[in-house]
């Protein structure tokens, strides 16, 4: 047999041990891209996320600045007085408004012709909040007062592209021709763009004026919505966890609480909603749009989250602290509450922390029970009337925004975005430092 | 707001009878701890629980049934000529209630006294006016009986809540008293508290059995009534959604066939997208990736999971749907015509996906870590390469808890609503097209039940049909994919 190997030397392969033939080549390759196919499913992962993230960086930072007019302009008492004589008040106050914005456009040498109506276009009615100003400080006359008065939300577009000259369709909101006028108004300084703090602390407008929507009374309605989760879901996550964790015999009612959290953990959102609705509004009759009834149906939504995190870390206590209590003598509701519960608490805190981020970022249920499509034109009076009287949360108002037609809602909705996600991420990162700081090893 | 003095007596109430309670046990034991049977503070305590709970058990049970005891009172005052044509009690009754709350406010905006309100006599337009001018709701159906039983309403809910307050402060009163009379020296009042937080820590534990319960019964209740107004085989087998908008019925076709189609067509693709990404990337992570690799990506993938779905709805309305439309309609990249708007089933599913990315990924790592490594000790002894073991060893191993993990993210794709309500569109479709605007199951509860639609006719009704139908589906194929991770991991334990 080894005569006939040696004898046909040509059929038998070259094997070496450095050269690899061409099926370990193959197996190589393969290896090769499977691995690839791990990295690229990553990228991909990742890359959506930027994409994402620049996204809503993008399109929501334009909500923060807003462009206004910034005038320096002189009232005389014979000028109050004839206004005020008048009959049309705030109209003879546009005028004054008017001459001076024309004195100074024509100081730094543009000659832009431009009537009331224009003006009226690009800034709305200016003669209402001048008239207030002047006949809430009546002393103030005579003397120059700088006024910011806002662009109406078109114009506002023009500034961050939103709104071009090719795309502007002549309307009764903004002419092509007004763009003149704005340009002019650039290049003499008088328009700028600054930080809207209305969009921060202002209440949401009507359907026809994107400009003035503010997102503030929804972080309101939202803030009283996490008040009642807190308050309630975290007592009675915490007993509940406590219960099952500690107390709890081996039986079938154990089982079925057990089998009840684990499912509730995995109903969709939406149904809970469905419940909300039926349950707190239509058999108990709480008022509808109530961040109480959000906060509620959030509450029911929130429990398994808290429950499921509190058990692991009242798990992850050692035995030997339950043993070492019992023996000095405590009964075993002293050792779980004077001991375990100590011990475990900053675990369940950072699960709570998660579950109400969770909750704050949750909008289907709060479709349902009437928090959507409600204009939110104010913040709450007092402490009550935060939890009773409708109001919107921060995911419900941009929603309704982004339904909405104007495209300039769209900024806002975006702007909300980003609001709410610092939100998040304030509470995820308190949750990450509470975990770092007081996490302990056994 | 009489509910929050009361709590507030009801703690007072509570307080006082810790501090009797701790000083009474003392006294009796003589100022001599030893002679207690438990520590004082568990006296104090025993008042507390015996004033406190049951008050304002109390209290959340008379809250719960006096507005149906108030309803059925006042609802006998409406003359059944009174009820116009096409309507019912039940829509009267809310009129009265809205009516009487609307009293409630225009007395508190100081446009009428609590006397003309409550006065019989004053003429309704006069009533009327008064709610106008404090701005609330009145609608043409405002009439005389209506007004009236609107006072009654009134009337009756003054005295029970007066009557309420009332009784419960004399409960947490009595409670306390009686917990203070048990007090001396040998009273195992340790024991008696604690039995009585155990009953608490029970009592909290069975929410999440009474919000099951909660949700079977609403969804049965109203699903019962749907199917008495509409024809069950119609809702399960028609192949036509078109609710009439009118509210009042008739002319509606309420099949759920082309909803369940946008649904599941919709999650198909959202499953494509999400599956072969989530677990690649489980692989990399668990068995390539170095673990600073590991720290950095993981964490980074699993934002994808915490950013709240209205953003990705928003996402999909704004960015995705009209790129989409870039490339596949009209005048797009590939000169095709497919797409007709930014809404469709590609744009809802692809966002979907991203979405559902690390659900699949943290899940399929879990269950990747929990094969033992001998499994592959003994794999690359046999000389395979790191991804012939993975291929033929570490995933059949795996492969029923990766199924149970697609099965849950699946489920979360059904359940989804906000990328549906904004990237799904709203024409209910049997279409193959995965660029056609499609709608699901969500996002038509949304549109049935948010709106001024009443909540007996049929089109707001078959709103719970459709959620019962979810909440089945889903409780399905959780139960089905938590039974498969469960046998899976005790093959190893």
């Amino acid at each position: 047999m080894s005569e006939a190997s040696t004898n046909n030397p040509a059929h038998a392969p070259k094997t070496s041990l450095l050269a690899s033939d061409a099926r370990t080549k193959r197996r190589e390759t393969a290896e090769k891209r499977f691995r690839m196919y791990g990295i690229a499913a990553i990228a991909v992962g990742l890359f959506f996320l930027i994409v994402l993230a620049v996204t809503i960086v993008r399109s929501g930072l334009p909500a923060f600045t807003s462009a206004v007019v910034d005038i320096e302009f002189t009232l005389t008492e014979v000028q109050f007085d004839e206004a005020e004589g008048t009959v049309f008040k705030t109209k003879a106050y546009q005028g004054f408004f008017n001459a001076a914005l024309a004195e100074r456009l024509q100081a730094a040498d543009f000659d832009v012709a431009f009537d009331e109506k224009a003006i009226e276009r690009l800034l709305g009615k200016t003669g209402g909040t001048i008239r207030e100003f002047f006949r809430a400080n009546p002393d103030k006359l005579g003397e120059p007062v700088s006024f910011e008065l806002p662009a109406s939300s078109r114009v506002d577009g023009y500034f961050k592209g939103r709104v071009t000259r090719d795309t502007l369709v002549d309307s009764r909101f903004l002419q092509v021709s007004d763009l003149d006028i704005v340009d002019a108004m650039v290049d003499a300084g008088v328009i700028k763009t600054v930080f809207n703090w209305n969009f921060v602390t202002g209440a949401d407008t009507g359907v026809d004026n994107p400009g003035g929507a503010g997102i503030g009374a929804s972080v309101i309605g939202s803030f009283f919505m996490m008040l009642v989760v807190l308050v309630l879901s975290l007592p009675i996550g915490v007993a509940a966890s406590i219960y099952l964790e500690e107390f709890a015999p081996q039986n079938r009612f154990t089982d079925l609480i057990e089998v009840n959290i684990s499912n509730l953990a995995a109903v969709p959102s939406i149904v809970f909603g469905i419940l909300g609705l039926a349950v707190f509004i239509q058999f108990m009759h709480l008022p509808q749009s109530a961040p109480l009834v959000g906060g509620l149906v959030l509450t029911l939504m929130t429990l398994p989250t808290i429950i499921i995190s509190t058990r692991a870390s009242l798990k992850a206590v050692p035995p030997s602290i339950r043993e070492a209590a019992l023996g000095v003598g405590a009964s075993k509701m002293q050792t779980v509450f004077h001991h375990v519960l100590p011990l475990a608490m900053p675990g369940i805190l950072t699960g709570t922390i998660i579950g109400l981020a969770q909750a704050l970022g949750e909008t289907a249920p709060l479709l349902l029970i009437g928090m959507v499509g409600f204009v939110a034109r104010g913040y709450p009076d007092g402490v009550v009337s935060g939890f009773l009287d409708p109001n919107s949360a921060m995911p419900a108002q941009i929603y309704t925004w982004a339904a909405r037609a104007d495209a300039g809602f769209y900024e806002k909705a975006w702007g909300g975005i980003i609001i709410l996600l610092l939100f998040l991420l304030a509470m995820n990162i308190l949750a990450i430092i509470l975990r770092r700081r007081f996490e302990r090893r056994w | 707001m009489p509910i929050f003095w009361l709590i507030t007596g009801v703690l007072a109430i509570a307080c006082i009878g810790y501090v009797l309670g701790h000083r009474r046990a003392m006294a009796s034991a003589g100022g001599n701890l030893r002679r207690l049977h438990s520590l004082p503070s568990y006296y104090g305590l025993n008042v507390v629980l015996k004033s406190i709970v049951p008050a304002l058990g109390l209290t959340i049970l008379w809250l719960l049934l006096q507005p149906i005891f108030v309803s059925n009172a006042v609802s006998g005052m409406i003359p059944d000529n009174e009820i116009p044509f096409g309507s019912s009690r039940g829509l009267v009754m809310t009129e009265v209630v809205r009516t009487a709350k609307g009293l409630n406010q225009a007395v508190a905006a100081g446009e009428i006294t609590e006397a003309t309100a409550q006065n019989r006599n004053t003429s309704v337009d006069d009533l009327t006016d008064a709610l106008k001018s404090a701005g609330a709701v009145v609608t043409s159906t405002l009439t005389a009986p209506v007004m009236t039983a609107a006072q009654a309403y009134r009337e009756v809910s003054r005295k029970g809540y007066l009557g309420m307050s009332a009784l419960v402060l004399l409960v947490a009163t009595v409670g306390a008293l009686w917990a203070l009379r048990e007090t001396h020296p040998d009273f195992r009042a340790r024991n008696v508290v604690e039995q009585g937080i155990r009953a608490l820590l029970i009592g909290a534990a069975s929410i999440a059995v009474l919000t099951t319960l909660g949700i079977v019964l609403s969804l049965i209740f109203n699903t019962v009534e749907f199917f008495r107004l509409y024809p069950a085989s119609d809702f399960f087998f028609g192949l036509e959604w078109a609710p009439s908008f009118s509210g009042r019925g008739g002319a509606s076709q309420l099949g759920v066939i082309p909803l369940l189609w946008g649904t599941f067509y919709i999650s198909i693709v959202a499953l494509v997208v999400a599956v072969p990404v989530g677990l690649f990337a489980a692989i990399y992570l668990s068995e390539y990736a170095t673990p600073t690799t590991r720290a950095i990506a993981k964490p980074l993938l699993e934002i994808l999971a915490g950013i709240p779905t209205i953003v990705y709805g928003l996402f999909a309305l704004l960015t995705v749907g009209p790129l989409l439309v870039s490339v596949f309609g009209a005048g797009g990249a590939l000169g095709v015509n497919w797409q007709g708007g930014g809404r469709a089933v590609m744009t809802a599913g692809l966002v979907m996906g991203i979405m559902l990315i690390p659900f699949v990924s943290s899940l399929s790592d879990d269950i990747i870590n929990a094969v033992p490594q001998a499994l592959r000790d003994g794999s690359y002894g046999l000389g395979a390469t790191q991804s012939e073991t993975i291929k033929q060893v570490v995933l059949p191993a795996a492969l029923p808890g990766i199924v149970g993990a697609i099965l849950l993210a699946a489920s979360r794709a059904i359940g989804e609503t906000m990328i549906v309500v904004l990237g799904a569109g709203a024409a209910a479709r049997l279409d193959l097209n995965p660029f056609e605007a499609m709608t699901t199951v969500t996002a038509k509860i949304v549109s049935q039940l948010t709106g001024d639609s009443d909540f007996a006719s049929p089109e707001a009704l078959v709103a719970f049909a459709l959620g019962m139908t979810l909440f089945v589906l889903t409780l399905i194929l959780n139960v089905v994919a938590l039974y498969i991770v469960r046998t899976y991991r005790e093959q190893y334990d």
